[in-house]
């Protein structure tokens, strides 16, 4: 259970920016492209240098080594980056032991354990996006921001991984910053709305 | 054995061979002949220039004036690495990390070799000092550039491998670790190979000259071997740190990969 805050946050030519996602609630963030809807993200989880500050349950991200920060505040980039020969060696990636997902979570994407072994320069796009999600969530996460977390993939792969999520929100109580450009994916995924528009943040009426 | 001089004649003989060359590079339209004329008159000229100074730094053997040529050359040396480098670290970093690396291999590398192993006498004979100091500070030189380069091209052209590690939770060093080794790797291989060849592809330039100017050949061994040993700890320790100093520099405080510090 865990509530994630923004304060007064400032980066590139955005903000101050201030929002509050409770526990368990997911809110969706659109944007024209070159908004900066990403490089929130990035300044969220510490990765580009901003004023202002996130705070997960009260403790700011500056009281925390910035992995540790960014293990449990985690992003999920638009494009995920693969660096080793096989899957199974991405997993677990900053921990001691390897996380491994379930074979009941593997088996909500559309994979089985064996996926583990498969090579990463034959996987397709798609296939890329959706082990990606899952590499972050065996990280162990308390807090996801999820950069278009559906868009390579097609229909019954967008609803697994839109129910994969919302288990995850449910299940741990996190919460969740959704960017997407989809207007029903929004109405389906999340409670409140919100556009970057000349840097700063506005609700988004719902339709 | 006496050194046989060389009479200006036999310089002019050698050029002609350089001229030939020139003249053939007009003759096949290869373009290069400017620049083999105007290389081969710089070297000259700045062999000449150096030999007159050694001459009369010999004459007057003063620390002070050893220690100015090496300033001098280590200047030029830390010149060499930003130059080679398509994208360097801004700033005083850029000038800075390879010279600092320079300074610290190659000068105590020189003068521990100066006073254990050879023990001149002053420690900082100039006769020994300044060629020893030249041999170590050109190939680090070349390990450094190629390490710093390679290391700060990885980092560019990696950087979204570098993020994703980042933010999966990994510190900063250990997300940027194979690179680091890697460019290590590239640094000190050209010393490596060099050794390993010694004696059987090459004969190493310090020897032969010493062999020509009439020393034993064993004597010219041994100092070839040892220079070899010197040449390889300073390449490598000097790589070890450049490498150390830059990757540090390419990320901040928070483990954040900061291409900003590099242009």
């Amino acid at each position: 259970m865990s509530r994630l805050t923004v304060e007064a946050l400032r980066y590139h030519r955005c903000g101050p920016i201030d929002f509050t996602i409770a526990d368990g609630t997911c809110m969706s963030l659109t944007g024209a492209s070159g908004a900066g809807k990403t490089l929130l993200l990035r300044a969220i989880a510490d990765l580009d240098p901003h004023a202002g500050r996130a705070l997960l349950d009260d403790v700011p991200a500056t009281a925390l080594p910035a992995p540790t920060w960014r293990r449990r505040v985690a992003m999920l980039p638009a494009e995920s980056a693969w660096w080793h020969e096989s899957v199974g060696e991405h997993f677990g990636v900053g921990q001691a032991a390897g996380n491994v997902p379930s074979a009941e979570s593997l088996a909500r994407l559309g994979f089985t354990p064996d996926v583990m072994r498969w090579e990463i320069v034959r996987l397709s796009t798609g296939e890329r996006q959706r082990l990606a999600l899952l590499r972050l969530l065996a990280n162990g996460p308390r807090a996801l921001l999820l950069d278009e977390p559906t868009a390579n993939l097609d229909g019954p792969n967008v609803t697994a991984v839109e129910s994969l999520i919302a288990a995850f929100q449910r299940d741990e109580q996190a919460p969740v910053l959704w960017v997407t450009h989809d207007r029903e994916q929004r109405e389906r995924v999340a409670a409140q709305h919100y556009r970057i528009e000349n840097g700063t943040l506005r609700t988004e009426p719902s339709p | 054995m006496s050194v046989i001089t060389l009479t200006p004649l036999d310089l002019v003989l050698a050029a002609a061979l350089v001229v030939l060359l020139a003249g053939l590079s007009l003759r096949f339209d290869l373009g290069l002949e400017g620049r083999i004329l105007v290389a081969a008159g710089r070297m000259t000229a700045q062999l000449l220039l150096i030999g007159l100074i050694l001459r009369t730094i010999f004459a007057h053997v003063h620390l002070a004036w050893v220690v100015l040529i090496a300033v001098g050359m280590l200047l030029a040396a830390g010149r060499e690495v930003m130059a080679r480098q398509q994208r360097r670290l801004r700033g005083w970093w850029g000038l800075g990390t390879g010279t600092g690396a320079m300074f610290v291999s190659s000068f105590s590398v020189t003068v521990f070799a100066l006073c254990v192993i050879v023990g001149t006498e002053p420690w900082y004979a100039p006769q020994y000092a300044i060629p020893m100091l030249g041999m170590l500070l050109g190939n680090t030189m070349t390990g450094i550039a190629l390490a710093m380069d390679r290391l700060t091209q990885a980092a560019w052209q990696q950087r979204a491998v570098i993020e994703q590690r980042l933010l999966l939770g990994e510190e900063a060093q250990t997300a940027f670790g194979e690179m680091r080794r890697e460019s290590m790797r590239t640094g000190m291989i050209p010393i490596v190979n060099a050794m390993a060849a010694a004696g059987i592809v090459s004969l190493p330039g310090m020897m032969t000259g010493q062999i020509l100017a009439g020393s034993p050949p064993l004597e010219a061994v041994k100092y070839q071997i040892m220079i070899m040993f010197l040449i390889a700890a300073g390449t490598g320790f000097g790589v070890m740190i450049a490498i150390a100093l830059t990757s540090r520099r390419l990320f901040d405080e928070r483990d954040r990969l900061r291409l900003d510090v590099l242009r």
